[in-house]
């Protein structure tokens, strides 16, 4: 369906929480260098998914999966290091969550983690993260300022920051704007496209104007399913199944 | 507009009335109950203090600071050093074990699993035992079967297994309020447990923990009965670990049972309560120091 070689891909992958299956048979090839767009009504596993990408759901208890999610080719659930992953496949969350911190400290956290010590190298890659977030300008004379500090558009632009921080492969955003104005969403629509040229991003959405703006393929899910996934302007205006055209119309909840 | 027709009817009905009435009464009775309760348990507290301050302020004499105690001037010094002491002790032994606890049992432990039960029920249990019960287990335990005789550790063993619930479970209550959604954002930029606990959690949770060890405090300072068969009631100060000695409340209860000095012993207790209002305060200013650095 999709040519380019394949950066992420689910093959029969089943999630349990307990008794309940959240996630059937998601079969997901996500391409590398692009955005690709989850969308789908509340509830249909989206977050789900994009947790077992950065193996974020090992977390929960009681859940169980079968399938394989590869990156690269290989497979993560099988001895890969769990913090390493994390490194590879960053992760942006629904609300703002900058650590009660300084902002030079939140961005500097995750490089900490992996052993860089240096403050020069610190501080670089401090100034390139907020450069790569169009945030720098708006802080860097109050980088020793607490983060949470900042509005809740900066906030989730420092979010950004520091999970590029780390040099991530892939970007995972869990509907990055829902908790932020229209202003602040234009802000991160804009960056997702700029930051695309360099890391493969899997976005989450609930709003569909946002997923058509900004992918480059779509994904619609429902009850856990994927029900359709293809080239984003396919799926707006020419959807194979009829239950995305009644969603991507509006006739869905 | 069911509703509508219903609340009319309810504001002319003579009987929604009467209810109405009835309810207002029982209402202000309820409103006014926690104020009166409160200004009950103000004045109380209020009374017993200035009867305290009454009794014991024109009793307060240099001698009473002596550095060495004796039958004249029942100098209170000694006692005094000995509480710093065995708090500094007891602390040293219940914080570094009750915090191990509590980040394990809240950081670490699946959540249900056995070892949580166990160490929950065994927590609450201790917490709700009369401290006479701790001292009978000191003696047994500490000072006959190892042998420590009555001593400054023997009774600071004591205190720390008493106060260890205590530490647990506000330090493990104060690391699961700190919100997921930090542990998300460090778990998702590949941080460990340990790093995750030690740089983003227990600064968060740092004020509740320090609530808990105040209480501690509080505790190890008003502690008598599980103090008088562990570490006893020397009056001298302490060569060492295996040394008898006596804290400030110990001194008060052996004094007040002697019943020779009363006067001394009021003054004494004028001591102790400004030793415990002096440490809350001091503690309360320390936390809130704390938790504006954090957000300033
Ligand atoms: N920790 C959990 N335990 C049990 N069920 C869960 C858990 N998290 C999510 N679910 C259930 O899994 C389904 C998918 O949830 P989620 O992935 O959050 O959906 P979405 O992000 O698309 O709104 C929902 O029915 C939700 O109730
Ligand atoms: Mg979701």
């Amino acid at each position: 369906m999709i040519s380019a070689p394949a950066k992420l891909a689910t093959r029969d992958l089943d999630l349990f929480y307990g008794d309940f299956q959240a996630l059937q048979k998601v079969n997901l090839e996500i391409p590398s260098l692009s955005v690709t767009a989850f969308i789908g009504p509340s509830g249909c596993g989206k977050t789900t998914l994009l947790k077992t990408f950065n193996r974020m759901i090992d977390l929960v208890e009681g859940c169980r999966i079968t399938g394989e999610v590869l990156l690269d080719g290989e497979d993560i659930y099988h001895s890969m290091d769990t913090n390493f992953l994390r490194k590879r496949v960053g992760m942006v969350f629904q609300k703002p969550n900058p650590f009660p911190m300084s902002i030079f400290d939140n961005i500097a956290y995750g490089p900490r983690t992996h052993g860089v010590r240096r403050h020069s190298e610190l501080e670089e890659i401090v100034e390139r993260s907020l450069r790569n977030t169009a945030l720098f300008d708006e802080v860097k004379d109050r980088l020793r300022h607490n983060a949470l500090s900042l509005s809740g558009g900066q906030q989730q632009r420092l979010c950004i920051a520091r999970a590029l921080a780390v040099e991530p492969e892939i970007l995972l955003m869990d509907e990055p704007t829902s908790a932020l104005d229209p202003a602040s969403t234009a802000r991160i629509e804009e960056l997702v496209c700029t930051l695309s040229e360099h890391y493969s991003i899997v976005i989450v959405t609930h709003n569909m104007q946002q997923a058509a703006r900004i992918s480059a393929q779509t994904a619609f899910f429902l009850l856990g399913e994927v029900v359709e996934y293809g080239p984003t302007t396919q799926i707006f205006s020419d959807p194979h199944d009829s239950r995305t055209l009644d969603y991507v119309a509006g006739r869905f909840g | 507009m069911i509703r509508s027709t219903r609340a009319r009817k309810g504001q002319r009905g003579p009987v929604q009335g009467m209810r109405k009435d009835h309810r207002s009464v029982a209402d202000r009775i309820l409103r006014v109950l926690p104020y009166a309760a409160a200004a009950l348990t103000a004045a109380l507290i209020g009374f017993i203090i200035c009867y305290i301050l009454v009794m014991g302020i024109p009793h307060i004499s240099p001698d009473l600071f002596a550095l060495k105690y004796n039958s004249t001037n029942v100098s209170l010094m000694p006692a005094l050093i000995n509480t710093v002491l065995m708090v500094i002790i007891a602390l040293l032994l219940a914080v570094p074990i009750g915090l191990g606890a509590a980040i394990f049992l809240a950081e670490y432990a699946r959540r249900g699993s056995r070892i949580v039960g166990a160490i929950r029920i065994a927590a609450d249990t201790l917490a709700g035992m009369p401290s006479i019960v701790y001292g009978l287990f000191g003696l047994l335990f500490f000072v006959t079967m190892l042998g420590w005789r009555l001593s400054l550790l023997a009774g600071a063993c004591t205190l720390a297994i008493m106060i260890l619930p205590l530490i647990i479970s506000t330090a493990e209550e104060a690391l699961r309020a700190v919100s997921d959604a930090w542990r998300e954002g460090s778990f998702g930029l590949g941080a460990g447990r340990l790093r995750t606990v030690g740089v983003i959690l227990l600064p968060s949770a740092l004020p509740g923990i320090i609530a808990g060890v105040i209480l501690g405090i509080g505790r190890i300072v008003g502690e008598s009965a599980a103090l008088i068969y562990t570490a006893g009631t020397a009056t001298d100060l302490p060569q060492g670990l295996f040394d008898s000695t006596r804290t400030l409340s110990v001194h008060m209860y052996v004094l007040a049972s002697e019943g020779l000095h009363l006067d001394k012993t009021y003054a004494t207790a004028v001591v102790l309560l400004v030793l415990v209002v002096g440490i809350n305060t001091a503690s309360l200013l320390i936390a809130r120091r704390i938790q504006k650095g954090l957000t300033a």
